[in-house]
């Protein structure tokens, strides 16, 4: 495979994903829509939020102001350079700011100076993987601040919680940070969750369990038992959209794991608002370039 | 009960709100957030006013006595005629400003609050003496909410960035829910509430 210059098309994968909700996930909130009581404050916070995506789309304005960051996951054949995606993308996203895609969401943390164009220090955040395939796959996730500021990392055993180093532990954990967040990370939201790791990489795995589609089903019986009773329970705690109390507070649940120290046990909960931009793209040998979300 | 409420909002209006209610809201707001809250307590409340801080803080006297602080922070279109357009503009988590919310409604005469999330007591203890209410937007809407926006009526502190500068908006019908009232009742106090004994029965 050739180099190829991408920046245009990393432009439309940006302007995808800031303002074309994923059709699984509006799905999910019109099933969502119609669990709540007529008239309560729940099924009107979800038809504001199913008019405003459509809103979005046709008019191709972002569906939330807060574009969040950028998370870039490329996968690549041997001999990509990949210091020259890298430099696309950056251009990229300047690019999509310009054209009102994006906030400028860059600010420097010493100065609090906002870079306007979406690029700074390690901003927007990329992660290469080399592959045997002949093709590049590039998912993208716009991962809003107000979830991010309610997503939390725990460390088992926890005792406050009775969470030991099993998978009960997970759950219990897990719950705990969905009422800790309640309506504050936007819901309802899609929970990624990842455990074992370092904290560095367990908060990486859970962020990319995001880029799973709703219908995905865990290979792992045991993580898919555990995602579908979290999913369950979640919906008990009656936080509803917004926090207004309702049915529906997940859309949600997908859980990885990773090797930990013997030392360590993580547990990372990216929570992440009903709006779960992720867009994803791929580049073949020719060059053909095609989207989905 | 739904209300179409025009500013500035007289204090019968926001005594007749209670939590759960709908409101539509008109007229001219001002888009404020970390930076603005920091800067207003900061310029304007703590110390006395500069002297070139005084034509803004007459100019926020005059826009915010009976009116409403937006917790925003928009992407806005710039066109070559120097004028702006709001492209998105939903609602920023208002927790934040908890430690200046109530200086802020009490300096201005502040009748409303919009944000998200919701605010914690002295915010509510200051919805009940002023009076005022937190008005719940919904988080992430804002391509409709710009919608909303007919005109940015002018813009101040810029230098703070475009997403933390105070933008003076007209808007029509913006669509909220009132979550904390000035009879000292809170949506997401009770929410909190329930929540977590539903999470104590799932923890067994």
């Amino acid at each position: 495979m050739q180099q190829p210059d991408l920046t245009e098309s990393f432009v439309e994968l940006v302007r995808r994903a800031a303002t074309d909700l994923p059709p699984d996930m509006e799905q999910a909130l019109r099933d969502a829509k119609t669990k709540e009581e007529p008239g309560s404050a729940a099924e009107g916070a979800l038809d504001t939020i199913l008019k405003n995506v459509e809103m979005a789309r046709e008019h191709a304005t972002p569906i939330c102001q807060d574009t969040g960051t950028p998370i870039f996951e490329i996968h690549h054949p041997l001999g990509i350079s990949t210091r020259q995606l890298a430099d696309q993308i950056r251009r990229a996203v300047a690019i999509a700011t310009e054209r009102s895609y994006l906030r400028p969401n860059a600010v420097d943390s010493l100065t609090g100076k906002n870079s306007g164009d979406n690029t700074g220090e390690d901003f927007p955040t990329m992660h290469f993987y080399e592959w045997d395939e002949a093709h590049i796959h590039v998912d993208l996730l716009l991962k809003g601040g107000g979830c991010e500021n309610v997503s939390a990392q725990y460390k088992l055993p926890d005792a406050s919680l009775r969470a030991g180093r099993d998978l009960d532990g997970v759950r219990r954990v897990a719950l705990d940070a969905v009422y800790q967040a309640q309506g504050k990370g936007c819901s309802p939201g899609v929970l990624g969750i990842a455990v074992g790791g370092d904290r560095g990489s367990s908060y990486v795995k859970s962020k990319q369990q995001l880029l799973r589609p709703l219908a995905d089903h865990n290979d792992n019986p045991d993580l898919a038992a555990l995602e579908d009773q979290l999913y369950e329970e979640a919906n008990e705690l009656g936080i509803g959209p917004m926090g207004f109390g309702g049915k529906t507070t997940v859309l949600g649940v997908k859980v990885g794991a990773l090797h930990r120290l013997p030392a360590s046990y993580f547990v990372s909960i990216a929570y992440m608002c009903w709006a779960n931009r992720r867009a994803s793209m791929d580049v073949q040998p020719g060059g053909e370039v095609s989207y989905a979300s | 009960m739904h209300h179409n409420l025009a500013v500035p909002i007289p204090d019968e209006a926001i005594r007749a709100l209670h939590v759960g209610d709908t409101v539509s809201l008109s007229g001219v707001i001002v888009t404020g957030r970390d930076a603005a809250h920091r800067f207003m307590v900061e310029h304007f409340i703590k110390n006395p006013v500069a002297p070139e801080d005084e034509a803004l803080h007459a100019e926020l006297k005059r826009l915010l006595d009976g009116g409403v602080i937006y917790h925003c922070g928009p992407v806005v279109r710039k066109h070559d005629d120097g004028s702006y357009s709001f492209v998105a503009a939903g609602p920023t988590t208002s927790i934040r400003e908890e430690v200046y919310q109530a200086d802020v409604i009490a300096h201005f005469n502040l009748k409303g609050v919009i944000g998200k999330g919701g605010m914690a007591g002295r915010t509510l203890q200051a919805c009940q003496t002023q009076p005022a209410v937190y008005l719940h937007a919904i988080g992430g809407a804002a391509s409709l909410i710009a919608q909303s926006v007919k005109e940015v009526v002018g813009v101040h502190k810029l230098e703070f960035g475009v997403p933390e500068a105070m933008w003076v908006i007209r808007v029509e019908g913006f669509p909220l829910v009132v979550t904390m009232d000035s009879h000292g009742q809170s949506t997401h106090d009770a929410v909190a509430a329930a929540s977590k004994e539903r999470l104590a029965a799932l923890l067994g």
